[in-house]
C-alpha cells in the first residue's frame, strides 16, 4: 500500500488542475471567441478585431458579448479581402494594449471555446506579451478538434483532417451570414458547440471534465 | 451594444409580426438586449403553473410544443417565427401550459421589460397583439395563449390533436388572390392559372370583387366551342361572386361550399362583396384543413414551392401514419402508403433541386435510396443514405458531369435536411464524391467489394444492394443490378462472407431469455430493436434472396413470402419471418412515434408484459432462420 502512495498522488496532483467532478456543463461560463487577424504569422501579423460571447446554461445574452476593432499600424491587404476590414476603418478604434485590459476583464476565469483554439489564444498571448500583460491561463477547448470526437469511427468513411468552421456550419445547419466578422464566427463557434456537447452526450455521459480529456 | 449577432438577430425578426412594425432602428435596439437560448429536444422551456420568466420567447429554429399536462395533448405548436409566452407576462400570472422543445431548438428570448413600451407606444403591435388573442375567442382554446397571427400560412398548422374542436377554428385562406381586370381574354386567364397553379381567378374591377373563373368555366364555356379564345373575362365569369367574412369557420365554410355547390369561396374585408377582396378559399384548402389523407397529401405536396413547405407536409404523414396504427390497418398497406408519401416528398425535393440547378442535367441518372429506405422499411424520420449513378459519358465531359451531379446532390441532401432528414453519419450519401458515380465506376466499385472480401466490403454491400430508385432513369439502375448478380454468380464465395456478416447481428436474449439491453451511453439499459431484431431478419432475407438472383423485390417482408414461394420445404418458417419482422416494424414505428424519434431503442419497463412475450416470439423465428443460412452457406468453415 505504501508503495502504490507516491503513484496515487501523482495521478491526485494532475487531477488538481481540472474541475470539480460536480461542475456541469450548464453551470460553467464559457467564453466563446474569434479574431481576424492581418495574417497567420504569430510575430508579424496583428489582431484587428475580437469577438467574444459568453455561454451559460445553454444561452448566449447579446448585452454582454464583446465585439472590439483595434488599432493597428501592420496592415495587410490581401487578407482585407476575407475580414473586409479596411484601414481607415480600424484607425479610430482603441489601442492595442486598451482592447485587451477590457478583453481580459470580460474574460476573468472563463473557459475558452474557439475553432482551431490555438491559433486565436496564441495570436492573442504574443498581443499580451508585446503589452507587457500577463498571458493567458484560462482552460480552453477547442471545436475542430471536439468535432472530431462526434463522428463515428468508422473504415467506412474517411475522416478529415481538418474541420473548419464553414464545414461545421453546414454539417450543423448554421446560418453563415456573418462568416469571417469575429463575433459572427464565435457565434457559430458556439452554436456548433452545443450541439457537439449534444451529440457527444448521445455517446456516452459527458461533463466538464470529460470534455477536456477527450 | 449594437454588434454582429444583435444585427443577426434583427434580421431574422423582421420577417415576423409583431416586429415588422417597428422601425429598423427600434428593432436593431431591441435585439441589442436578447439572449439566445439553445434547448435540446423534449427539454422544457417553462412548465404549467411556474411563475412567469422576465423575457417571452421567438422561435428561431426548430419547433416548441405547447401543452398541458393533464391531457398531455399538444394544443399548440410554435415553429419559426412564432411567438410563446407573452400573454402570461402581460396578464401577469402563472404560465397556464407547458412549454417543451419538440425538436432541437434555438430560442430568442426578449425582456417583457424592453418591449413592453413599444407595446404601448406603436399602435400596430398593440392591434396586433389584441387581434391574436381576440381572434382565438371562437377557438375552444381561448384562455390559452396561443399566439399565432390566424390566416399567417396556408396550411402550414401542424398537429392537430382535437378533431372535432377543430371544426370551429378559423379557416386558413389563400391571401395570395390570383385577379385579373374584366377584359382579359380567357386565352390569357388559362395561361394565368396555369402558371400560378391555381384553379380559380378573381374578376375584380377597382379592387372590388365582381365574378369569378374556375377551371369548370374555361371547359364547359371556351373549350366546349361556345366562346372563342378572345372572349372577355366580363362575358363568361359567374356572377355575382359569392363573398363571406374571412372570420369564417371551417365548418361555416364547408356549409357555404356545399349549399352554393361552388369549389371557391371569396373572402373579403367585411363579407360583402362591397369590400375588397382579401383571400380566396378553395375546397382544396378546406380538405387539406379537414384531414389527412393520401390523396390530400399528394396534391398538397405537388404545390410546394418551396423545400421549407414540405416539412409540414411531413409533419401531417407522421400523424396519418398514427392514425393507421391506431386503426390496427395491416402493416404491409400501412408501409406501402407511407413510404409512398415519403417518396413523394423526396421526390419533390429531388424535382426543386433540379429547379435549382443552372442547366438539366448533362446526362441521364438515377437516384437511388438505399438502406432501409431502399427497402421501403422507413416510415419514421432517420438519416439519409443515398446514391447517384448516371448513365457514362465520354472522357471530354466527365469532370464536367462529375461536379455537376455533385453540385445537384448537395442541393438534395440539404433539402432533405429541411424536411427532417438527418444527414448520414458516415456520409453515405450522394454528396459525397464515392456515392456519385457513373455507371461505369458503380461497376468497378462493386467489383471491388465482391471480390475483397473483407468486412468493410460487406457492410457496404449490405446497404448498397438494397436500393431502389426514388427518381430518375431506373434504366441505368437496372444495369446495375444486373451487373450485381453476374459478379455474384462468378464468385459464390462471397455469399459466405454476407452470411458471416448477417450472422454478426448482436443476440437479442441472453441465455436466461431475459432481453439483453445496451450498457452503456445515451441509451443505456434499453433495448435495440434494430439492431437486435430487425437488422438480423433484414441481413438473412438480403442473403437469400440475392442466391435466387430475384431481382427488385427490396423489402424484407416481401422477401420472405418469395422466398416462401421459391422454397416451399422453407415456407412456414419464411412466412412467420416476414410476419414477425411487421410485427417488429410496427412496434419500433409506434415507439418511435410515442417518443419522436427513430424508435430504435425501447426502454423494457414501458412494455406491457403481452408486447415483450410478443417480441421473445419473433426472437425465436430469427434463431431459426439464423440457423437455416448458417447451415445452407456452410459458414463454419470459415470462421
Amino acid at each position: 500500500m505504501s508503495l502504490l502512495k507516491p503513484f496515487f498522488n501523482f495521478w491526485k496532483k494532475e487531477d488538481d488542475n481540472l474541475f470539480d467532478e460536480n461542475i456541469s456543463i450548464e453551470e460553467t461560463r464559457f467564453v466563446v471567441l474569434d479574431t481576424e487577424t492581418t495574417g497567420f504569422d504569430y510575430e508579424n501579423d496583428r489582431i484587428l478585431c475580437i469577438g467574444a460571447l459568453v455561454l451559460q446554461n445553454g444561452s448566449i445574452a447579446i448585452p454582454e458579448s464583446f465585439e472590439m476593432y483595434i488599432e493597428q499600424d501592420h496592415y495587410d491587404k490581401s487578407t482585407a479581402q476575407i475580414h473586409g476590414i479596411l484601414k481607415d476603418f480600424i484607425l479610430k478604434r482603441p489601442s492595442e494594449s486598451e482592447a485587451l485590459q477590457q478583453f481580459l476583464a470580460f474574460l476573468g476565469d472563463s473557459v475558452i471555446i474557439a475553432h482551431h483554439t490555438v491559433f486565436d489564444v496564441t495570436m492573442i498571448n504574443k498581443a499580451l506579451e508585446r503589452n507587457g500583460l500577463p498571458i493567458l491561463e484560462n482552460k480552453t477547448l477547442d471545436t475542430a478538434y471536439l468535432y472530431k470526437k462526434t463522428l463515428i469511427e468508422s473504415h467506412l468513411f474517411e475522416r478529415k483532417d481538418h474541420y473548419s468552421l464553414d464545414d461545421l456550419a453546414d454539417k450543423f445547419d448554421i446560418s453563415k451570414k456573418d462568416r469571417h466578422t469575429a463575433l459572427g464566427d464565435a457565434y457559430i463557434t458556439a452554436i456548433a458547440f452545443l450541439k457537439i456537447v449534444k451529440k457527444l452526450k448521445e455517446k456516452k455521459e459527458v461533463n466538464l471534465n470529460s470534455l477536456f480529456k477527450l | 451594444m449594437k454588434n454582429t449577432i444583435s444585427h443577426r438577430v434583427a434580421d431574422f425578426l423582421k420577417n415576423f409580426p409583431p416586429f415588422n412594425f417597428l422601425h429598423h432602428l427600434e428593432l436593431e435596439k431591441l435585439s441589442e438586449q436578447i439572449s439566445i437560448i439553445y434547448k435540446d429536444k423534449d427539454s422544457v422551456i417553462f412548465a404549467e403553473n411556474d411563475a412567469t420568466h422576465d423575457s417571452f420567447y421567438v422561435v428561431h429554429k426548430g419547433a416548441v410544443a405547447l401543452k398541458k399536462n393533464l391531457k398531455n395533448a399538444v394544443l399548440d405548436m410554435c415553429d419559426e417565427g412564432d411567438i410563446f409566452g407573452l400573454r402570461p407576462l402581460l396578464a401577469q400570472e402563472n404560465y397556464i401550459m407547458e412549454a417543451r422543445a419538440y425538436e432541437e431548438t434555438i430560442l430568442y428570448a426578449i425582456p417583457i421589460a424592453v418591449f413592453k413600451p413599444y407595446a404601448l407606444e406603436n399602435r400596430h403591435i398593440g392591434n396586433f397583439l389584441i387581434e391574436s388573442y381576440a381572434s382565438n375567442t371562437k377557438n375552444p382554446y381561448s384562455d390559452i395563449h396561443k399566439n399565432k397571427l390566424y390566416g399567417d400560412f396556408i396550411g402550414e398548422e401542424p398537429s392537430r390533436s382535437d378533431q372535432e374542436l377543430f371544426d370551429l377554428q378559423p379557416v386558413k385562406y389563400s391571401k395570395k388572390i390570383v385577379t385579373c381586370g374584366p377584359s382579359t381574354t380567357a386565352k390569357e386567364i388559362a395561361k394565368i392559372l396555369t402558371k400560378k397553379k391555381v384553379g380559380a381567378i378573381l374578376i375584380v374591377d377597382e379592387m372590388l370583387p365582381i365574378g369569378i373563373i374556375t377551371d369548370k368555366d374555361l371547359r364547359n364555356k371556351i373549350v366546349s366551342g361556345d366562346y372563342p379564345i378572345t372572349t372577355t373575362a366580363e362575358t363568361i365569369m359567374t356572377k355575382p361572386v359569392i363573398t363571406y367574412s374571412k372570420k369564417m369557420t371551417v365548418t361555416e365554410a364547408q356549409m357555404a361550399m356545399m349549399k352554393s355547390n361552388i369549389s371557391y369561396l371569396c373572402l373579403t374585408k367585411d363579407g360583402t362583396v362591397n369590400t375588397k377582396a382579401v383571400g380566396i378559399l378553395s375546397k382544396h384548402d378546406l380538405m387539406v384543413a379537414l384531414g389527412n389523407n393520401p390523396a390530400v397529401l399528394i396534391k398538397a405536396l405537388k404545390r410546394t414551392t418551396k423545400v421549407k413547405e414540405i416539412k409540414p407536409i411531413r409533419a401531417r404523414i407522421m400523424q396519418l401514419l398514427q392514425g393507421y396504427l391506431d386503426q390496427n390497418i395491416p402493416m404491409t398497406l400501412i408501409s406501402k402508403i407511407i413510404t409512398e408519401l415519403n417518396d413523394a416528398c423526396i421526390t419533390r425535393v429531388i424535382e426543386m433541386s433540379l429547379e435549382k440547378m443552372s442547366s438539366p442535367p448533362p446526362a441521364k441518372f438515377a437516384w437511388l435510396a438505399l438502406g432501409s429506405q431502399g427497402r421501403s422499411e422507413q416510415m419514421l424520420h432517420t438519416d439519409q443514405d443515398n446514391a447517384i449513378v448516371y448513365e457514362n459519358v465520354s472522357e471530354v465531359f466527365r469532370d464536367e458531369t462529375q461536379a455537376y451531379f455533385r453540385k445537384f446532390a448537395a442541393h438534395v441532401n440539404k433539402g432533405l435536411f429541411t424536411i427532417g432528414y438527418d444527414y448520414c453519419p458516415a456520409e453515405m450519401m450522394a454528396s459525397n464524391p464515392k456515392w456519385c458515380l457513373s455507371l461505369d465506376e458503380w461497376k468497378t466499385q462493386i467489383e471491388y467489394w465482391i471480390t475483397n472480401h473483407g468486412k468493410n466490403e460487406v457492410l457496404l454491400s449490405f446497404i448498397f444492394f438494397d436500393f431502389s430508385v426514388t427518381y430518375g432513369d431506373s434504366e441505368t439502375a437496372n444495369q446495375l443490378s444486373d451487373f450485381i448478380f453476374e459478379k455474384l454468380k462468378a464468385n459464390p464465395i462471397f455469399y459466405v462472407h454476407l452470411v458471416s456478416g448477417a450472422l454478426q447481428s448482436p443476440s437479442p436474449t441472453g441465455f436466461f431469455r431475459q432481453f439483453l439491453v445496451e450498457q452503456d451511453g445515451a441509451n443505456k439499459d434499453q433495448f435495440d430493436i434494430k439492431r437486435r431484431a430487425l437488422m438480423p431478419l433484414t441481413d438473412a432475407a438480403r442473403v437469400l434472396i440475392l442466391s435466387h438472383s430475384v431481382k427488385s423485390i427490396s423489402n424484407t417482408a416481401e422477401r420472405f413470402e418469395k422466398l416462401a414461394e421459391l422454397e416451399p420445404q422453407n415456407s412456414e418458417l419464411y412466412l412467420s419471418c416476414s410476419y414477425s419482422f411487421k410485427a417488429l416494424l410496427k412496434f419500433r414505428t409506434k415507439q418511435g412515434l410515442l417518443h419522436h424519434d427513430s424508435g430504435q431503442f425501447i426502454a423494457l419497463e414501458s412494455l406491457s408484459k403481452m408486447e415483450k412475450i410478443k417480441l421473445k416470439r419473433t426472437f425465436k423465428t430469427i434463431k431459426e432462420l439464423q440457423e437455416l443460412i448458417s447451415v445452407r452457406f456452410n459458414v463454419s468453415n470459415l470462421v
